[in-house]
């Protein structure tokens, strides 16, 4: 802890005086009174972040922007987006590109923002993901200075889908505390993608929170990428609020990481309020994988979908608790929360647990885990055709992930999911041309 | 083209087949009959690969070469093909994605080219009309919700598509109405030729009017008791087994 104050004290020290300063004080002052998680605490029971508070980040200063360029350019994601950058939690101008922006769209760095737009921007920081949420994101806003604000104005549709991307680079090792802030307006639609990239000896630890409201019929389509390397930890939190007949999706595609735990909690405030989640987790050699996702229903007609699913290979493990809350007065609700597992070995671990408490009675909720391996005989009866075992595995692994990657609309999104999850299916995209 | 000699094998500690010696050449038709649980598929099984049935003695070989030094997949490659009895469902495989994943491992296997997607479109859908199965049928999951019969066929236009050298047919009859019986049996007929040999399992006659066996057998706990021609078979229709096993006690 001490070194969290050390590099807090320095990070704060020069800042302007006001609102971000005490806010960030009170946020540290959070932070060391609550502590790292132990397994006391309900909700990281399954996660331990002990080898992770033993580390000594580092804000960083600067990166290689030549190496930066490159790992983009290797890793990026080719898409048609409107770009922002991060290398270790700074922003990188020469790589980002917000061109070609409607009039009633902002979208603009939180550091921007918040030298700018301090009153806009405060009224948004914190609004969902307070100090009290949760002790890494009392850590993220102590150290808030980075990130994305998106404002989209009613009726707008975003002309382009905006890709975050957070690049990782391999140098001492840093942390960063990315938060992005959105207000969607009345019946807008944004396609937000948030593609996590590190450099195969990266070593950093980024905690990242997004704090979306969502007026009447808005719509947000989110993804998120996340490819660290296995040496790499990761904490994020998605809060969203949604108001009537709004609609929220979210693809997580959890595929690595030393440490990757994610939550992802819903309000629907509103009736006619939707949201849809779904998931892959990835796991090999000794990751350790953890999704949390909580629902409240807190009101009548509104429905909430889940589906989930849990590769995991060597010595990997995976966490998966998802929980819907269904109000007293929250009528006529629909509710399903599916997740599956497939464990590749014998040494790979699963904590699988959904949970519903209803207080409502016209409610219909239908939820159900699995785990299992990979079967068998249709293994033998791939390999019996000709096909060699590995093919046949990975044929067998993607079909099981297929419900939930099939839900990729981006074609550059789901090949590279494809083939990250099964490496051995390089006819693919041909076969997709000749039906 | 295979040789089965003195064949011995368990499946979980129980002795099933107990000294089986079988020889198919090139272009021939076998057809095994015997009662339940006599050892059929077991035979089937050890052949194509599956690994929880332990060869305890004997030998194999297949073209000259040594079948149990061989993987599945080699095997597959090499020629041998089983058409299960119980066709297994795969979700989320399309039947599409197994056919050209399959028939392009063979060919890289003989040193040829992976086909061309068009080339290989078209022989998918000129094997479909042939066995009467709808081009739908290509996107959808392996066996996944077929009826029996269904099932039987796909396994047939998986034979017509991979052109395998030795055919092993575990009840490809049972199951199938009359219509769907004559198509599976034209398209076992339209592969036969000097080449190409077929060994069919069945509690039928009826499918040996449809394909003509040059050799019958009848299999006993786990052994070949009798061979005949096909007048054998419909001796077997009429009276039973138990006399054969009497005849050879
Ligand atoms: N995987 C297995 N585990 C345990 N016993 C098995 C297994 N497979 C086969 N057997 C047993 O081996 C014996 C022979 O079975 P097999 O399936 O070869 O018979 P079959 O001749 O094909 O019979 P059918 O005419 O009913 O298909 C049976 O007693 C069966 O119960
Ligand atoms: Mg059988």
């Amino acid at each position: 802890m001490k070194h969290y104050a050390q590099a807090f004290d320095a990070f704060n020290k020069n800042a302007e005086d006001g609102w971000l300063k005490s806010q960030r004080i009170a946020a540290f002052a959070r932070f060391e009174h609550l502590g790292f998680p132990t397994p006391s605490v309900e909700y990281w029971k399954y996660t331990d972040t002990k080898a992770l508070a033993k580390r000594e980040f580092k804000l960083a200063t600067g990166y290689d922007q030549q190496a930066a360029a490159e790992l983009l350019k290797a890793k990026g994601l080719k898409l048609d987006a409107h770009r922002l950058v991060f290398v270790d939690g700074l922003l990188s101008s020469e790589l980002s590109n917000l061109e070609g922006l409607q009039d009633a769209v902002v979208i603009e760095p939180l550091s921007q923002a918040l030298a700018t737009e301090l009153e806009l921007t405060s009224g948004m920081m914190g609004r969902l993901a307070g100090i009290d949420v949760d002790v890494f994101t009392a850590l993220n806003f102590a150290f808030v200075s980075e990130g994305v604000v998106v404002r989209v104005g009613a009726n707008q549709k975003v002309n382009k889908p905006l890709l975050v991307t957070y690049l990782s680079t391999a140098t001492e090792e840093v942390m960063s505390h990315p938060r992005i802030l959105i207000a969607a307006g009345a019946s807008s639609e944004l396609q937000l993608i948030e593609h996590f990239i590190g450099a195969d000896e990266a070593k950093n630890f980024t905690n990242r929170v997004v704090e979306g409201v969502m007026e009447r019929n808005a719509k947000i389509h989110h993804t998120l990428l996340q490819q660290p390397s296995d040496k790499e930890w990761w904490v994020g939190r998605i809060q969203i609020e949604q108001k009537r007949d709004s609609r929220y999706t979210s693809h997580q595609m959890n595929l690595g990481g030393k440490l990757v735990r994610d939550d992802l909690v819903c309000d629907l405030n509103g009736e006619g309020a939707e949201c849809d989640f779904s998931g892959l987790l990835f796991g090999r050699n000794r990751q350790h994988l953890d999704i949390h996702t909580l629902v409240n229903h807190n009101a009548p007609l509104t429905n909430s979908y889940e589906t989930y699913k849990t590769i995991l290979n060597d010595r990997s493990q995976g966490v998966f608790n998802s929980k819907v809350i269904v109000k007293k007065d929250s009528q006529k609700i629909h509710a399903v929360q599916n997740n599956a597992n497939l464990l590749l070995s014998d040494q790979a671990q699963i904590n699988a647990k959904p949970e519903l408490e209803i207080y409502a009675d016209d409610v219909k909720c239908a939820h159900g885990a699995t785990t299992g391996q990979l079967d068998m005989d249709a293994l033998f009866y791939l390999m019996a055709r000709g096909i060699g075992e590995e093919e046949a595995r990975g044929l067998l692994t993607l079909a099981f992930a297929n419900e939930v990657i099939d839900k990729l609309e981006l074609p550059e999104i789901y090949n590279l999911v494809e083939t990250t999850v099964a490496g051995q299916l390089p006819h693919k995209i041909e076969l997709e041309l000749t039906q | 083209m295979i040789e089965i000699k003195d064949l011995h094998a368990k499946v979980e500690g129980k002795p099933i087949l107990k000294g089986l010696s079988l020889s198919i050449k090139p272009g021939e038709v076998h057809a095994i009959m015997g009662p339940n649980g006599s050892g059929k598929s077991t035979l089937s099984a050890v052949l194509a690969g599956r690994s929880d049935y332990e060869v305890t003695s004997g030998t194999v070989t297949f073209f000259g070469e040594d079948l149990f030094a061989m993987s599945v997949e080699e095997r597959a490659c090499a020629g041998l093909m089983l058409a299960f009895q119980y066709p297994v469902e795969i979700p989320g495989v399309k039947n599409v994605y197994l056919l050209k994943a399959a028939l392009n491992a063979q060919r890289k296997a003989r040193g040829e080219p992976e086909i061309e997607a068009p080339a290989f479109m078209k022989l998918v859908r000129e094997k479909l009309q042939f066995m009467k199965i709808d081009n739908s049928f290509l996107h959808r999951a392996v066996n996944e919700g077929f009826s029996g019969g269904e099932k039987k066929r796909n396994e047939i236009l998986q034979m017509l598509i991979l052109e395998p050298k030795l055919v092993l047919l575990d009840e490809i009859d049972s199951g199938l109405d009359i219509d769907a019986l004559k198509v599976v049996a034209e398209g076992v007929n339209s592969l036969r030729d000097a080449g190409r040999s077929f060994l069919m399992i069945t509690h039928y006659q009826r499918l040996l009017d449809y394909i003509e066996p040059d050799f019958v057998h009848v299999l006993n706990d786990g052994q070949i008791i009798k061979t005949g021609d096909k007048s054998l078979a419909l001796e077997l229709e009429d009276r039973g087994y138990d006399w054969v096993v009497e005849e050879t006690a």
